[in-house]
């Protein structure tokens, strides 16, 4: 027998075909079993070798089907795609036998074993993760040290929030500029008036009971709203003929890039109180949306430096020729198309921002991370940490994906646009 | 009005007055400031001045590479933070560059089920915050781990258990020979390309380089170990009882879990922006330079060395540098798990101590901020001394 006989080729495919399958299928149920039905088949063989039977058995039969030009759809399908080499089809087997085995205790802990009913630690008696925690803790993640009874006023004040943003969307043209200015001017005094009360039959809560879930979003909104104009004029100060303010724009540029967010807030926190003079107050969570706003809106700056250095210069000077003064050139013709090119860029910067939020906790407010930082303290339920951070991580997971999906979705449309 | 007139003709008066009035309104806001500051900290009985640097520092630090306690000041301490920014930051580089090459050459492989666990492995590491990964492996992961009578062990060698990874300690005799012959080592190296670049543009010859850069970065070192008294050995980490229930390892070198979380944080994190550039870098070099190498006879190898790579590189060098200057930054977010760092150390241990709010954010950001401009520097001058060269 000629050693090119054990070569696979497509007229000995009757014999290579149900060899490699049986094979293939062999070193599957060995690890299926062996997950699944804690039984395991190639028992009787010492244990290393014994764990890798299923590696090497898979490696044979997905060397015996990779036939080239088969006639098989599926067969030719899967040789492309997960089996086109030796070292392919290793990582092939590799990586699905890994996913098999993860997901295996992984499904375990996260529902099978997991506890969901319940009151308190002592109910979880299964090994898998105590939900409880999250059911019993619900409130507080979401809304922080707001008082029970005052939380309709969050919810309210968010369902307006996105019903504004749902009807801007829809409505005509011509009544559109008034939702938008009513939704940037507006808005934010009666969104704040409801959250922090004291007046109009409201009792005040105090911003530092603000917290959870919904101060990532309130402080994710204001940042982005006053950010992005900051940035635009840096930014415009930055490319200014003017030294002074050309200079001033770039000091102040790179002096937030240059450092950590981190010591922005410390900044904010112990630093800017020394400023003011003996006896004035400003909330902290103020301060520290300011920090997070001037912090931001350096990175905006620089975005949107880069949409105003991509556009060619017969776009100024035909504004020039035309009369237009430096404002208007920059309203009418210069910003709306410098923007429009960096739109991608402006949401990576927002995504950064909603990322940067969970880092007020160093200055003790507590969103998200912070209030799960609380909560796995409480004594009543120590030893929660896994599940506090899973869910939250899923949280701000399910919140950035989503986010950095439409700026990618967005990229594509703008970039078939031109 | 006669100023008016001036003012709408003479265009340097024109621009001259938005200048005049932001600066003095950027000066007045600092005097403002300066002000406020001077009476603030005459209340409270403390003058502005950098003098406490050298005070006794009277607080210890969980884990420093230089000597350190109680007795030392707060300048020392600054040192000790700075250090350990530094170090976590080089290992969180070091891991990250590793895990984000393959990550991104993965995205780009043919096999589709490699490509995919790529992919989400970017996007499930990306879009969750740094600090909640941080928490994630610090609070989560890691308690998970045995105690030190249970301890995972590595061949005897180094223990993995929940106060921290034990590894053997290195025991260097004459270490300083050591890193001479190391920096010889690299001189020679350096060199042997200068020469081997010149045979190559002149001569047209090739010099097995790596072969033989490979050989001096042995044997030199080894030279010194056999001629010049250099010597190594290790302190193997031991199981030890403090008290009936407590256990420890002593002799070797512990890795604090503090720096084991922050450090795969940081790379996993960072990674997942290092892989995108690699990506992006390699897509970026079109197809045809490909066609072109091998139409012009070079194998597959050298199309990789000689066309793709150096292009590549083009793309991928200054988006990664500015993830190793992020990674570097984010570091400070040790802060929030006790990782002494500069952030930790000083701007939140010493400020506490001292008191002294303003000269010490000022100087924790003034570090960062030397450290960010010194690299955009370096970028900057690399870029140009990369840019293609247009005729």
């Amino acid at each position: 027998m000629k050693l090119t006989n054990l070569k696979p080729s497509k007229d000995k495919i009757n014999t290579f075909l149900p060899l490699g399958s049986l094979f293939v299928i062999f070193a599957f149920l060995d690890v299926l079993t062996n997950t699944f039905l804690n039984y395991n088949i190639t028992g009787f063989l010492p244990q290393t070798i014994s764990y890798l039977v299923p590696l090497l058995l898979g490696y044979i039969g997905f060397y015996l089907i990779r036939i080239e030009f088969s006639g098989i759809r599926f067969l030719d399908k899967l040789n492309k795609n997960i089996n086109s080499s030796n070292f392919n089809a290793f990582l092939t087997l590799l990586i699905l036998f890994i996913i098999i085995k993860a997901i295996s205790p992984l499904m375990n802990w996260l529902i099978l074993d997991a506890n969901f009913a319940g009151t308190s630690k002592d109910d979880c008696t299964g090994d898998g993760a105590c939900w409880v925690f999250i059911k019993v803790w619900f409130n507080r993640l979401m809304y922080g040290l707001y008082p029970d009874l005052e939380q309709w006023r969050v919810n309210s004040a968010f369902i307006l929030l996105f019903a504004l943003v749902g009807v801007a969307f829809f409505v005509p043209q011509k009544i559109k500029k008034y939702f938008i200015i009513f939704l940037l001017f507006v808005y934010p005094f009666i969104g704040i008036k409801l959250l922090s009360g004291g007046s109009f039959g409201l009792t005040y809560v105090e911003t530092a009971a603000w917290g959870g879930l919904s101060l990532t979003f309130i402080i994710s909104a204001f940042a982005i709203l006053f950010c992005f104009p900051i940035g635009v004029f840096l930014a415009l100060g930055r490319r200014s003929s003017l030294p002074a303010i050309r200079y001033i724009s770039i000091g102040f540029i790179e002096l937030w890039r240059g450092v950590p967010l981190i010591t922005v807030l410390f900044m904010a926190a112990v630093m800017f109180p020394m400023f003011l003079p003996d006896g004035t107050f400003i909330d902290k969570l103020i301060r520290v949306l300011i920090a997070i706003t001037l912090f931001e809106a350096a990175y905006m700056a620089e975005v949107v430096r880069g949409g105003l250095q991509a556009l060619p210069k017969g776009q100024y000077e035909a504004a020039k020729s035309l009369g237009m003064g430096y404002w208007r050139m920059n309203a009418l013709i210069i910003l709306p198309q410098a923007l429009k090119l960096v739109i991608p860029g402006i949401a990576n910067t927002l995504l950064a921002l909603v990322k940067d939020t969970p880092l007020i906790f160093v200055v003790g407010l507590m969103e998200l991370a912070g209030m799960i930082g609380l909560a796995k303290t409480n004594p009543k339920w120590l030893g929660m940490a896994m599940e506090g951070y899973v869910f939250a991580g899923l949280v701000f997971w399910i919140i950035c994906y989503a986010m950095s999906r439409y700026s990618q979705n967005l990229e594509k449309k703008l970039s078939t646009e031109r | 009005m006669n100023l008016k007139k001036i003012n709408i003709e003479n265009k340097k008066i024109r621009d001259l007055i938005p200048q005049v009035l932001t600066v003095l309104a950027l000066i007045s806001v600092i005097f403002y400031f300066a002000t406020n500051a001077q009476i603030n900290m005459g209340n409270r009985g403390i003058s502005f001045g950098f003098g406490f640097l050298s005070q006794e520092a009277s607080f210890d630090i969980a884990f420093s590479l230089i000597e350190f306690d109680g007795s030392y000041s707060y300048g020392r301490a600054f040192l000790v933070g700075l250090l350990n920014t530094i170090l976590v930051s080089v290992i969180g580089i070091f891991l990250a560059t590793i895990l984000g090459v393959i990550v991104g050459v993965a995205r780009l492989s043919d096999n589709y089920l490699i490509a995919k666990t790529a992919e989400w492995y970017v996007e499930i590491f990306r879009n969750i915050p740094l600090i909640l990964q941080i928490f994630f492996w610090y609070f989560a992961a890691l308690r998970a781990l045995p105690s030190p009578e249970n301890a995972i062990n590595f061949y005897d060698i180094s223990y993995l258990t929940i106060k921290g990874w034990y590894i053997p300690k290195f025991v260097w005799i004459n270490f300083d020979i050591f890193c001479y012959s190391l920096i010889l080592a690299f001189a020679s190296i350096f060199f042997l390309n200068r020469y081997a670049k010149k045979q190559r543009e002149e001569f047209g010859k090739l010099l097995p380089t790596f072969t033989l850069s490979l050989a001096i970065l042995i044997l030199i070192p080894l030279f010194s170990f056999l001629l010049l008294g250099v010597s190594l050995s290790f302190n193997y980490p031991e199981l030890k009882q403090l008290s009936e229930t407590s256990y420890t390892y002593e002799n070797g070198v512990s890795i604090i879990p503090e720096l084991i979380a922050l450090a795969l944080a940081l790379s996993m994190y960072t990674a997942t922006f290092i892989a995108e550039n690699v990506r992006a870098g390699v897509m970026g070099v079109s197809k045809g330079q490909k066609e072109a190498a091998a139409s012009i006879g070079l194998n597959k190898g050298q199309i990789l060395k000689l066309v793709v790579m150096p292009q590549a590189l083009r793309i991928i060098i200054p988006p990664t540098t500015n993830q190793y200057l992020n990674l570097t930054k984010n570091s400070s977010l040790a802060a929030a798990i006790a990782y002494p760092d500069m952030v930790l150390v000083f701007a939140k241990t010493a400020l506490m101590q001292t008191g002294r709010a303003i000269e010490i954010i000022s100087i924790t950001m003034l570090t960062y901020l030397s450290l960010s401009i010194s690299i955009s520097i370096f970028m900057n001058w690399y870029n140009k001394k990369m840019a293609i060269k247009e005729k």
